[in-house]
């Protein structure tokens, strides 16, 4: 028999910090028999900036910016999370203005994110012109952006009590082009994606995050609601404005990559719906409200959570009254996610690991801080 | 015009000059051999040029553009500059293995058009078993790559060399079957016999609306054997970096990269031979036919390589022996009554 001669061993293939399909630097120790992994060991730690240190040493309006670093790809929702617990351990009024203003680079940037997400997991499963596609969208919602504020990463838009400056008035006409543009540029993607037999072959049942694996790790967001939990912090802990908007929180029951790009697509629809609302209802009035430089909130606390692209995003504070923060802790759901890899990977093949963890839409600087 | 002519001219100058048969022989060979080499590597190289510029379309950018004519001597900068390159060779490889991977790549490539028509009695020699030749000789490619992977010292191109040598062997199989309807109907393995027995029909007597899908199990086949997405396992950028040729750099690797090119053009000349009726075709000098028909399938090629994802190892066998394998027996019974039993 062949066994009886031939000795086989297990392979350590060190993929990353460099490798295409890690989205930035991540590294995975992979133990293979030939093609099937055996074993994951991701090691962390190549994009690490003590962000939670750095800030302790600076006032809170000097943390946005840190924020911005946190999770360069949703930008906007790191600001948010950090101003929303600042602003809870205070009374801060935000005015109205500001509040849809959040809503709608909010879900602007959730849009661009999935943009990037639907379109790098086309491209790790090797076609390369969706990705091209997503990207030219994303590019349009970047020009909002960098019309709004200057930036198209790393923002400082959302302001400890309210927003950094009004939008320009040429901003509503374009984001209304855009909005109009969108739901049939998604049509586009599916119809390259969707229905696309070897686009299911490589993403049905392949992944599968059951119930009770999204509980174990703490897996949020739409990967959790992929796998039929339907909790989403905007509708079920609803912060700032998303109470007075009427949209769909989608559920798939399908666990696997495929249902987590569908949901990405429903989602990407959705938000569209939220920033129309937002800008039909957009009020006048100022968009920040009075805070000071060295701002000071209450001694205390406090933990504030949003619904960031890729899952639950929150900042526990504790704040001893001085204008510094006393501690900041950071939770970003891409680690939680990458906690998950290798018991999702057991068993399946290299490329099926390019797809989960492409599909999960992990990124690097959300692990490392 | 037909260029059979001028190599008619050129050998009976040759032979004026009274240098005797071996000699006359010999330099002719070896002329003609500088030809087809000098014109596959234009071939490769507007290639190379075209993919990048359907790929840019396809994807709404416009591609190179500044070199050139719409980017046109793109390549042969880019020739230029991967020949400067420095030539390294990991310190850990297998020398000669590593050496000699890229050559045996580029000459299988090359190999293949002895027994190619590429006109009307433009062919350098007619064997009578020619597709088989091109059969055989193409499947050397794989010894190469897994040459490759193996001399490379590096996981990634290992994993990459043995994907590459499952895959080509695999799909090897429905490729010679579809090839056999063709060899049945024309009862010939020359090429150039091929190509007669489909000159009916004012030049429109073509294998493929007789055998459809005889003609589908070969292209998917050959863009396997091409290492083409969606079979582009062996190289797949985003699992193993680069595959097989992970660690080539300068002009070992650039023998690799041309010779996929030149394997391109090598399937879709056997696809347009054997089932688009080869050169035949009214009105237009043959070898513009041959170049046309040949070009079409490219493009078809590199339409699949911009529109689908890529598929996983295991399906792509499961593929190849559940699906393609009984289809192409299929397509031999059919042919087998068809063509044998009621003569077409």
């Amino acid at each position: 028999m062949a066994e009886d001669y031939l000795k086989t061993e297990e392979m350590v293939v060190n993929m990353g910090p460099n490798h295409p399909s890690t989205h930035g630097v991540a590294r995975l120790i992979l133990h293979l028999d030939g093609e099937v992994i055996h074993e994951i060991e991701p090691v962390i730690g190549y994009l690490h900036r003590a962000i939670e240190k750095v800030v302790e040493n600076r006032t809170y309006a000097q943390c946005i910016p840190m924020m911005d670093r946190f999770e360069y790809v949703t930008a906007m929702m790191a600001d948010w999370s950090f101003a929303l617990a600042a602003e809870r351990l205070s009374d801060i009024e935000i005015p109205e203005r500001a509040e849809y203003l959040r809503v709608i680079m909010g879900e602007l940037n959730r849009m661009a994110s999935h943009l990037l997400c639907v379109g790098v997991t086309a491209l790790d499963l090797g076609a390369l012109t969706p990705f091209l596609y997503t990207f030219r969208e994303r590019e349009d919602i970047l020009d909002l952006f960098e019309m709004t504020c200057g930036q198209r990463l790393t923002y400082n838009y959302i302001w400890v009590g309210g927003v950094a400056k009004d939008i320009p008035p040429e901003f509503t006409p374009k984001c209304r082009e855009f909005l109009d543009k969108i739901d049939a540029k998604v049509d586009d993607y599916e119809r390259v994606l969707t229905k696309n037999p070897i686009w299911l072959a490589r993403n049905k049942d392949v992944g599968m995050i059951p119930e009770k694996m999204v509980y174990d790790y703490g897996v949020t967001g739409p990967s959790a609601r992929a796998s039929g939990i339907n909790f989403d912090v905007r509708r079920n802990d609803p912060y700032s404005i998303y109470d007075r908007f009427d949209f769909k929180v989608p559920v798939y029951h399908g666990c696997d990559c495929y249902d987590r790009y569908m949901m990405r697509i429903q989602e990407i629809r959705q938000s569209a719906r939220i920033v129309r609302q937002a800008l039909e209802n957009l009020p006048e009035g100022p968009v920040r409200a009075k805070v000071s430089r060295t701002f000071k909130p209450k001694e205390g606390e406090v933990y504030s959570r949003i619904e960031s692209a890729r899952g639950e995003m929150g900042v526990h504070l504790i704040s001893d009254g001085s204008p510094k923060p006393f501690r900041v802790r950071l939770r970003g759901s891409s680690y939680s996610h990458l906690c998950a890899i290798p018991e999702i990977c057991r068993g399946l093949k290299i490329a099926d690991l390019v797809a989960i963890f492409a599909s999960l839409d992990i990124i690097l600087p959300e692990i490392d801080r | 015009m037909e260029l059979a002519p001028v190599f008619a001219w050129f050998y009976g100058l040759l032979e004026s000059l009274g240098l005797g048969d071996t000699l006359n022989e010999i330099i002719s060979e070896a002329i003609l051999a500088l030809v087809v080499f000098g014109f596959l590597s234009l071939v490769a190289l507007f290639l190379v040029w075209w993919e990048r510029k359907i790929s840019a379309h396809v994807q709404q950018r416009f591609g190179p553009m500044m070199t050139g004519w719409h980017g046109v001597i793109q390549t042969i900068a880019d020739a230029v500059k991967l020949l400067q390159k420095e030539d390294i060779t990991p310190s850990l490889a297998d020398r000669g293995v590593f050496f000699w991977a890229p050559v045996i790549c580029f000459v299988a490539a090359f190999a293949a058009y002895v027994v190619m028509p590429f006109g009307k009695d433009l062919i350098v020699a007619d064997l009578n078993v020619g597709i088989l030749y091109i059969i055989a000789i193409t499947t050397f490619t794989v010894i190469s790559l897994l040459m490759a992977g193996w001399g490379s010292n590096n996981k990634y191109a290992l994993l990459g060399g043995m994907r590459s040598a499952a895959q080509v062997v695999s799909y090897e199989v429905p490729l010679a079957l579809s090839v056999l309807g063709v060899v049945m109907v024309s009862g010939s393995m020359s090429m150039n016999e091929i190509v007669k027995s489909q000159a009916g029909w004012a030049g429109f007597h073509w294998n493929i609306f007789f055998q459809p899908l005889g003609f589908v199990i070969y292209i998917i086949a050959a863009t396997a054997e091409a290492n083409r997405v969606p079979f582009d396992i062996p190289e797949a950028e985003q699992e193993l970096v680069a595959g097989f040729n992970i660690e080539y750099s300068g002009m070992k690797f650039a023998m690799f990269f041309l010779a996929e090119f030149v394997n391109m053009f090598t399937v879709s000349a056997i696809a347009a031979t054997i089932f688009l009726g080869g050169w035949n075709g009214p009105f237009l000098p043959s070898w513009i036919w041959f170049l046309g028909k040949t070009l079409a399938m490219v493009f078809l090629l590199m339409l699949f390589r911009w529109t689908y994802p890529r598929l996983r190892v295991d399906q792509l066998m499961e593929f190849a022996w559940k699906i393609l394998l009984p289809l192409a027996f299929v397509n031999i019974i059919y042919i087998g009554i068809f063509a044998k039993w009621l003569g077409w």
